[in-house]
């Protein structure tokens, strides 16, 4: 399968971005490991410190098989089975040489940015690995948004912590002086990119869809989740994008898939909960071997809500950072979550929704069954539901999997066939 | 030897407030006196603010292992902790719908998430999830945190409390701070004579408090102190002195806690019922007293799992607590899928391992009914060291 232009540039950014961790011992570089929901990327690249994203690397050794293996060193080291894969995934990595997603090592973190938003496991993930690297801990508490609006106690909440707590602590780490021009200039760029993300994200309206926009979309949002937000390459890699996906829609093309070019388009879905990393593809298949593509999800939205107008103002750099933080999916109160998906159904005209209810992330999962039943209610399309894990291959299973799937499919068509008639 | 008559009486009335879903004793107050009742998930709030305005503040720690869950099933898959599916049946069952409101603490993202669908269950109810600050700088987390406690006193008020006045206030943190000296000497006494407090009688109490109002939660606690220290036909039996900790939010059945105490286990400290231990020391009640309350969470609350430990060492409480009890064991006693709790300890371990200090781990939910396999384990946890143990 001959590769997309935007992933020929994506590949390479990130290429060259674990290029230069994996020098970093040597060129006196300095990192700092961080989350992908609520990340400071501009912040970090505003004192040049290099961006780690854990979350990113368990997924990444899952889709490389590599998980089974971590997860089980780490519960050998006393790590209980009921909790966040992610973390012991991690933690078996960093047992095992700390060897990176491009095959080279990690380098340890000069500082760990605690970004607690929306997850509270974010937390424990870092005193556990503050334990193991000894290195200080730049922490910013978000607050979650129950009622679904930020309020002026809960920015100034953020924006004081960043000013007073994690802007020092990151001086003192980097040896570079707060520079608010250098921030603004990441910013402005960081909006750029998050205009054409936009673009592509909403191109799912159009019929058929150009894009699949959970499956597909983990790689769309991959630059901007992770190291390259706020950065020219950013800006690049999204235009390329964008021009890209326009020129399917012109020549009235469906998604790619791993596969090729998808067939026809026979149910349109929007999809929530992270998707299973140890079986991606196997996964993704499923939907795609039925017609069945993904117009509207939520995982592409934990690291920010830009489809609902959110851009990152430079304006207003600090303010517009913890504007981002607060807003994150995951943040987010139930009821906002329940609205949201209602309205991604009607206005992506789906078919119906389906949830892929991770075991180990509360965040997402705590609540989903409420909100299937909420969501059917409000927009009267049906739910599905489905269980798998984020990282362990023990809780992916494939029959059970495909048999609800397909199930799901067939009711969507008779549902249809029964409106027909 | 003499047996303080009133015992049993004073534990059977206990006992009933504990295993009453329907909050009886809530239910009587509300007809009393017309206030509100405000519910609260574990760990803590501050009850005082709740006091201060009028309103009765009622603690609620999930079911036991009586209540069958049916409705409560259908909202959670089966890796999240049992707590909100009672919580949600004995909602949905209408055994709690004398509250008037629920206010869900930040403890981790279930209990958070519980709140999003209590608010679209019961959209008549007040429904408040508590955030607290992770920063304890006066000046940046104490502030949000004051605001958070302003906004939830306007929004009792709202609903026909009295208005927050800070002479009240006062009045109420000092009525708290007696409950918890109370508490503290409890926990001190069980330390010296466990033989007189046994863990599984201490803890009805315990739970019996959080559907009275403070002013009764005071004469419960005090007069049980009365009897068990007059109580001395309890002697001392040759058991291990452990540590539990790990069960800060849903609570294990109390036939666990007993079979702990069978196999030869003295609990001298414990996680159970924290919302009165939270605050380590008296809240000033000089001076402005919603300051005197964020100032008390900022730096003087215990070094809980759902805490960020910013200063300091992670488990160095823990430590300090084995040695201040006496433990000669530690029990990692968690509920299962609790994230606070697990994730919290392998790094718990490995402090107490710093001092080689023995400990064992086991997992329960609040339903579990049977206890062989931890009376197994801990009795021979119990056995170990009293045979092999250095001291």
């Amino acid at each position: 399968m001959s590769k997309d232009q935007s992933q020929v540039r994506q590949k390479d950014m990130i290429a060259r971005h674990f290029d230069r961790l994996a020098a970093a011992p040597d060129t006196g570089d300095k990192t700092a490991y961080t989350f992908v929901p609520g990340n400071l990327t501009e912040l970090l690249l505003s004192f040049d410190l290099l961006p780690v994203l854990p979350e990113i690397n368990s997924l990444q050794s899952a889709m490389r098989g590599k998980t089974a293996e971590y997860i089980a060193l780490a519960e050998k080291f006393g790590h209980s089975e009921d909790v966040c894969t992610y973390v012991k995934s991690d933690i078996g990595m960093m047992k095992s040489g700390n060897i990176g997603p491009t095959g080279q090592r990690l380098p340890d973190p000069d500082v760990l940015l605690l970004s607690y938003t929306g997850c509270f496991t974010f937390l424990k993930w870092f005193e556990l690995l503050r334990e193991e690297y000894h290195c200080p801990v730049a922490m910013l508490h978000v607050p979650y948004q129950p009622d679904g609006r930020v309020t002026p106690s809960m920015r100034d909440y953020v924006v004081k912590q960043l000013r007073d707590e994690v802007i020092p602590t990151l001086e003192r780490v980097s040896g570079r002086a707060y520079d608010e021009d250098r921030l603004k200039a990441h910013l402005a760029l960081a909006a750029q990119a998050e205009d054409d993300l936009v673009w592509v994200l909403q191109s799912a309206k159009h019929r058929p869809s150009p894009i699949d926009a959970y499956f597909g979309a983990v790689y769309y949002v991959g630059p901007i989740f992770s190291a390259f937000r706020g950065t020219q390459a950013a800006v690049e890699y999204y235009r390329a994008l964008r021009s890209e996906i326009d020129e399917r829609i012109r020549e009235g093309k469906g998604p790619v898939t791993p596969d090729g070019e998808m067939g026809q388009e026979r149910f349109r879905v929007v999809v929530e909960g992270p998707p299973n990393w140890t079986s991606f593809r196997q996964f993704w298949k499923m939907f795609s071997d039925e017609g069945a593509v993904a117009v509207a999800s939520t995982y592409t939205k934990v690291g920010g809500m830009y489809d609902l107008g959110f851009r990152h103002d430079p304006s207003r750099p600090l303010e517009t950072l913890a504007e981002y933080c607060l807003g994150c999916y995951t943040n987010l109160g139930l009821p906002t979550r329940i609205n949201l998906l209602a309205q991604y159904i009607k206005e992506y005209e789906a078919d119906g929704f389906l949830i892929n209810s991770v075991k180990s992330c509360n965040s997402f999962s705590a609540g989903q069954l409420h909100i299937m039943r909420e969501v059917e209610r409000i927009s009267g399309r049906p739910g599905g539901f489905i269980e798998s894990d984020l990282v362990d291959p023990r809780y992916f299973s494939a029959a059970n999997i495909k048999n609800r799937l397909e199930s799901y499919f067939q009711m969507l068509e008779q549902k249809r066939m029964g409106g027909a008639a | 030897m003499t047996r303080a008559p009133d015992l049993p009486a004073l534990f059977d009335r206990a006992d009933g407030l504990y295993r009453d879903y329907k909050l009886g004793a809530v239910r009587a107050w509300k007809a009393r006196t017309g206030g509100l009742a405000i519910g609260y998930m574990p760990i803590y709030i501050p009850c005082e603010l709740l006091h201060a305005q009028g309103v009765l503040p009622v603690g609620l720690m999930g079911a036991r292992d009586d209540l069958e869950i049916i409705k409560g099933d259908a909202y959670y898959q089966s890796y999240i902790c049992h707590i909100p599916r009672s919580t949600i049946e004995l909602g949905l069952n209408g055994n709690i719908d004398c509250l008037d409101g629920l206010i869900f603490p930040a403890i981790c993202d279930v209990i958070r998430n519980l709140s999003g669908i209590w608010q679209t269950l019961f959209p008549d109810k007040l429904v408040r999830y508590l955030d607290v600050p992770q920063n304890f700088s006066p000046d940046i987390g104490g502030r949000f945190y004051r605001h958070e406690l302003e906004t939830l006193c306007a929004e009792m008020a709202g609903r026909g409390a009295r208005p927050y006045d800070p002479e009240a206030l006062s009045a109420s943190i000092a009525l708290y701070n007696r409950l918890r000296r109370l508490v503290r000497d409890l926990y001190a006494l069980r330390q010296e004579a466990p033989w007189k407090v046994p863990t599984s009688e201490l803890y009805i109490m315990l739970r019996a408090t959080l559907v009275l109002p403070v002013e009764e939660a005071i004469d419960l606690l005090e007069e049980y102190h009365a009897c068990v220290e007059a109580a001395d036909d309890r002697q001392p039996l040759d058991q291990a002195r452990v540590l539990l900790t790990g069960s800060f939010c849903e609570q294990p059945p109390i036939g666990l806690i007993r079979t702990l105490e069978r196999s030869g286990c003295y609990i001298v400290d414990d996680d159970f019922v924290q919302v009165h231990r939270w605050i380590k020391s008296d809240i000033p009640v000089e001076g402005d007293p919603l300051n005197n309350l964020v100032q008390a969470f900022l730096s003087d609350a215990i070094a809980s799992s759902t805490r960020y430990i910013d200063q300091g060492v992670k488990g160095a409480e823990l430590l300090d607590r084995v040695r201040i009890s006496g433990a000669e064991g530690v029990l990692f006693c968690a509920p299962s899928f609790c994230d606070p709790a697990l994730l919290d300890q392998p790094m718990m371990v490995r402090a107490v391992e710093t001092t080689k200090t023995p400990w064992t781990a086991f997992k329960y939910s609040e339903n579990t009914g049977q206890f062989q396999v931890i009376r197994e384990q801990a009795g021979t946890f119990a056995d170990s060291i009293k045979l092999w143990s250095e001291a």
